[in-house]
């Protein structure tokens, strides 16, 4: 594929990935969402999960902590509030996250906490992204 | 005259606290990177983000969001920025001082002020006035985005239940190293206004870029959900911003002034080496008076 998309993704403490790459899988919050070079202008919402994008037929995932992303001029800014590379993942720790998330989930909606229960909803389905992206990398 | 002793003591006592300061004029310059680079690496997110923002925001109505209604305003809410510790020079009370004219003038005009502090040094100040709604000490020493975003969250919602009709943002905003300024910010309702600007810069810089102008965009979902969620990032953003602003700037101003104190330090060790050399001088001048005065006795 002679054609790129120049990628960017960027959080509050600095950018994480800017090369030009094939093809970029986005976890939008009405479902993924595949981006080519030459989209059209494009302006969507990011939920927490995984972004893929391929370059010269290898594939890097990315978790993404949820915010926006933008496509304009060939080129496509994802604006998260974190994202981390699937090699920086501890996927123990992911793991005994998850646990906890659940188990917090649970004592939230049992005391019907709305606040606690959004929280605990985020902090779990962050985990879950986190072991996705383990799993692949092994 | 002073005695010989106290003087020493006095030089002694100026020169430790020389070192104090010198040594906290270094740590602060040391901090002062950190934070900067924060500032920096946040700069690339909120310009990106303001111009999204302005993109979105064209061909939206003010009346659609509640965060963005425009109400006849009757209460005032200050959010007020300032560190958490002192030993900064006038870089907290300068804040203060103008948060205090803002709430003279705001009730002079017969509305209700109420004021949420983030930092300790404000909220030390402030809290005597009985309006302090509530206050965020402590975390300015370290400090993450998601600090930022429960208070925008606990500004916001009190904003929609109505129980501030304009929501007024101040802190020492970072100019340079040697100069920070108290910045009074609109914070809500949202300013289409702003937006706009933003807008037109960036659509001229692209056009400039490639030759064509900027198409209209494909929302996904729509554009009203992504507004929906977008402005309570814009609001963390915000207040972020000014948390990362203001980390820098007390730095900043505290290397200033223990730098000046630093130096004061060694002026007053010279003026008081010299009433030492003098007392000295003195003492044995006389004790030589004593011993000629006797020997001229014995004769």
């Amino acid at each position: 594929m002679a054609e790129k998309i120049q990628l960017e993704i960027v959080t509050p403490t600095g950018a994480v990935v800017s090369e030009a790459v094939d093809i970029v899988t986005a976890p939008g919050t009405d479902g993924d969402f595949g981006v080519l070079a030459g989209h059209a202008p494009l302006l969507s919402t990011i939920k927490i999960g995984n972004l893929e994008y391929k370059n010269d037929n290898q594939t890097q995932t990315i978790m993404v902590n949820g915010g926006f992303c933008e496509v304009s001029n060939n080129k496509i800014t994802f604006l998260v509030e974190s994202a981390e590379r699937g090699e920086d993942i501890d996927t123990e720790r992911a793991l005994r996250a998850k646990e906890r998330a659940e188990k917090r989930l649970a004592e939230a909606q049992r005391q019907q906490e709305a606040f606690d229960v959004a929280r605990a909803e985020a902090a779990l389905q962050r985990a879950i992204a986190r072991l996705k992206v383990g799993e692949k990398k092994s | 005259m002073a005695s010989l002793k106290d003087v020493k003591q006095k030089i002694g006592g100026v020169k430790k606290t020389s070192q104090i300061t010198s040594a906290m004029n270094m740590v602060a310059a040391a901090k002062l990177r950190g934070a900067q680079e924060k500032m920096e690496s946040f700069r690339d997110y909120a310009e990106k983000f303001n111009s999204a923002m302005g993109n979105l925001s064209s061909g939206m109505q003010s009346g659609q969001f509640p965060l963005m209604e425009a109400r006849e305003v009757q209460t005032v809410e200050l959010v007020v920025v300032t560190s958490d510790r002192g030993l900064c020079g006038s870089f907290n009370s300068n804040v203060i001082n103008m948060v205090l004219k803002l709430i003279a003038e705001k009730q002079k005009e017969g509305k209700k002020v109420s004021i949420v502090c983030i930092g300790k040094k404000g909220y030390q100040k402030l809290r005597h006035s009985g309006l302090v709604r509530k206050n965020h000490v402590d975390i300015m020493a370290k400090f993450e985005m998601y600090n930022a975003r429960a208070i925008a969250q606990d500004v916001a919602d009190n904003f929609i239940d109505g129980n501030a009709d304009e929501v007024l943002l101040l802190y020492p905003e970072f100019i340079s190293v040697g100069v920070q300024k108290p910045k009074l910010m609109p914070f809500l309702p949202v300013q289409p206004v702003a937006a706009e600007d933003a807008k037109a810069k960036t659509k001229s810089t692209e056009k400039n870029e490639d030759g064509a102008e900027a198409v209209a965009y494909i929302y996904e979902p729509g554009s009203e959900e992504i507004m929906t969620v977008l402005q309570p990032l814009y609001l963390n953003v915000m207040v972020y911003h000014a948390m990362l602003e203001t980390g820098a700037g007390e730095h900043a101003a505290r290397m200033t002034s223990m730098d000046n104190a630093t130096k004061a330090c060694h002026d007053i060790v010279h003026d008081l080496t010299l009433v030492y050399n003098k007392v000295r001088q003195g003492s044995i001048t006389s004790e030589l008076m004593d011993i000629v005065g006797g020997a001229e006795a014995l004769k």
